[in-house]
């Protein structure tokens, strides 16, 4: 099974630094890059069917041809490599920042070439100290061998990059408001349009693509665009780093074709559920999916399979539930993370969320009515999708109405008996 | 005031950006590097220096969680409170710590040796329940260990 991003990682978790990258393969891709025009490169990544592993599976490539090219496109362009990653039980990014740093780096420099950007970020969580810092000696490093810089191996293209660390807040990660964040606000989002390809950063073309999104383009320029779909089984391309955390056996993150199934996941990789316990329920890729159940282990984790069981590939890190856990206890503390994280902006959100929250704590405390499934049920309406500035409040939506729907008699349960019978 | 220091490390991150206006964050990350927090007077001096207003900036610092508008202890102690940790029993952990320490989320310690407060997952959620004490991560957490880990920071 190849395993392209996560190929020659250091056993020892130290990060591969550039002698090793190169050893390795490093910098060929880029290589070829400079040898290619902008346009062969975005046919090819967009032939690779590629989709953002930022949690929306926007196609890449589709992305990249928005932004205006040729002599008179305003300048200077900008790539920003998303790596904020806090959506609650997500723990990939942070791997192939520590890990494989000149990975990411190489894919920024050859998706800049591609929209031909001037100058190019990386935007850390602040948490991620001392990724910020492998990633920082690893630019160092990029500039000094001539692959950053002002004519990048002796070819006319020149590119910048440096890293920002950020301070927190869960907003920061949605893509214009990363860009207020960037240039100094508060991370409140953006109205769209003007969309970010056109009028993002300062104001001039922007693309912001995922960590992982990244970390996967070196691969496609050095293998084609027909192998990096058939890395794949279901045909979406790539390999996809999925993880699972929660009471199962070994919890971790493995790189698997894309499309592997839930079950293989779960039982193969993690070692299924701890003895003891069993499965009542996952979110497949972060705090803001839908719940799957067991009936669901059968779907092929990509975008669309996971879509049509009424969820989301998301960022595609599990979130295990056992039957030891509470749904309405586990619910609670998604959208205790919500209310605290909505940055206030729209109405319905920022009132909205907080009150789901006190809902929820009053039946998991035994004070709960009967009236407040309808009140839960009236909110996932309500800040569902189209209701709201942006994709929070219905994120925070998700877990919510799938655990009405999977977990309803467990909730009045908590209303009837006037207390957790979990916590009793 | 800002020493010669700080200014100098502002000054580094205006090359980085097209306005020195944004470079508002880096500025006051600066600061409470150097200082641990970010009182009124230094947002004064840091607004002056990126001709802002005070109070657009304080607009900016209150937004982020880890920007101190108010004093810290020496070691700020951060614990996972999201989902998997949940799961996982973060709530012990924090029991532990509260006792040990005598103080609850969002408090320092008398002696000013550690603040305690949450923190969105800390995308290590395969080996939780996690905590970051300043710049290290420990996980993995269990209540045993908490003594242990906490003698390291004097
Ligand atoms: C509240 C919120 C938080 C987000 N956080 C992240 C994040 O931490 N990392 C990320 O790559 N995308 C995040 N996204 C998605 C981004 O807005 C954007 O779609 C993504 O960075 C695009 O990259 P991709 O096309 O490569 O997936 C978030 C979205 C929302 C609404
Ligand atoms: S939905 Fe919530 S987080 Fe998004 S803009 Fe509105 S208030 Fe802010
Ligand atoms: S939920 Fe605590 S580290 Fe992810």
């Amino acid at each position: 099974m190849e395993k392209p991003l996560t190929q020659n990682i250091r056993t020892d978790g130290a990060p591969l630094y550039l002698k090793e990258y190169e050893q390795a393969g490093g910098y060929q891709a880029l290589r070829k890059t400079i040898t290619m025009t902008p346009k062969e490169v975005m046919d090819l990544v967009k032939d690779s069917g590629l989709r953002g592993r930022g949690g929306a599976g926007f196609p890449t490539g589709m992305k990249w041809s928005f932004v205006p090219m040729g002599d008179n496109a305003p300048r200077p362009k900008y790539l920003v490599a998303n790596g904020d990653e806090m959506e609650p039980g997500t723990f990939k990014d942070r791997l192939l920042i520590e890990a494989k740093p000149h990975q990411l780096i190489e894919g920024m420099i050859i998706s800049a070439y591609a929209i031909q950007a001037d100058i190019s970020y990386i935007f850390i969580r602040g948490e991620y100290t001392e990724g910020a810092e492998i990633i920082q000696k690893a630019i160092h490093e990029a500039y000094e061998a001539g692959y950053l810089g002002k004519n990048i191996l002796g070819s006319p293209f020149s590119l910048e990059m440096h890293v920002h660390t950020s301070v927190g807040r869960y907003m920061c990660g949605e893509e214009t408001a990363l860009l207020n964040a960037l240039e100094g606000k508060r991370a409140t989002p953006r109205s769209k349009p003007p969309f970010p390809q056109s009028s993002g950063l300062f104001g001039k073309p922007t693309i912001v693509n995922n960590i992982e999104t990244l970390s996967c383009i070196s691969h496609i320029i050095n293998n084609g665009a027909e192998w990096f779909k058939k890395l794949s089984l279901t045909g979406e391309g790539g390999t996809k780093l999925y993880g699972a955390s929660g009471k199962v056996k070994r919890p971790g993150l493995w790189e698997l074709p894309l499309g592997t199934t839930l079950r293989e996941i779960l039982e193969e990789y993690a070692g299924g559920m701890r003895d003891g316990l069993k499965l009542r329920g996952l979110l497949p890729g972060g705090a803001s999916t839908d719940f799957l159940t067991e009936e669901h282990l059968d779907v092929n984790m990509d975008f669309t399979s996971v879509g049509k069981v009424g969820s989301r590939m998301g960022t595609g890190t599990i979130i295990v539930m056992d039957d030891k856990t509470c749904p309405v206890g586990f619910v609670h503390n998604l959208q205790v993370f919500f209310a605290q994280e909505s940055c206030g902006w729209c109405t319905p959100c920022r009132e909205g969320l907080p009150w789901v929250e006190k809902t929820l704590y009053s039946i998991e405390h035994g004070t709960g009515q009967m009236e407040d499934l309808d009140i839960l049920s009236f909110h996932t309406k309500y800040l569902g999708p189209g209701n709201t500035f942006c994709p929070l409040a219905p994120g925070a939506m998700e877990p919510l109405q799938s655990a009405l729907k999977y977990y309803r008699e467990d909730f009045i349960k908590h209303i009837n008996e006037k207390s957790c019978p979990w916590r009793s | 005031m800002l020493s010669e220091e700080e200014r100098k490390e502002i000054e580094e991150e205006f090359k980085l950006y097209p306005h020195k206006q944004a470079a508002a964050i880096e500025a006051m990350k600066v600061v409470q590097k150097h200082r641990g927090w970010l009182s009124d007077e230094s947002l004064e001096d840091l607004a002056a220096l990126l001709e802002v207003s005070k109070d657009d900036l304080d607009g900016v610092a209150t937004f982020y969680n880890l920007l101190y508008r108010s004093p810290v202890g020496k070691h700020v102690i951060l614990v996972c409170n999201s989902i998997s940790c949940w799961v996982m029993g973060y709530e012990e952990i924090l029991h532990t710590l509260s006792e040990k320490l005598g103080i609850k989320y969002g408090e320092t310690t008398q002696d000013g040796r550690f603040t305690l407060l949450p923190v969105p997952c800390l995308g290590t959620c395969d080996h939780a329940p996690a905590m970051m004490i300043d710049r290290d991560l420990h996980r993995d957490l269990k209540s045993e260990d908490i003594e242990k880990i906490l003698e390291a920071y004097k």
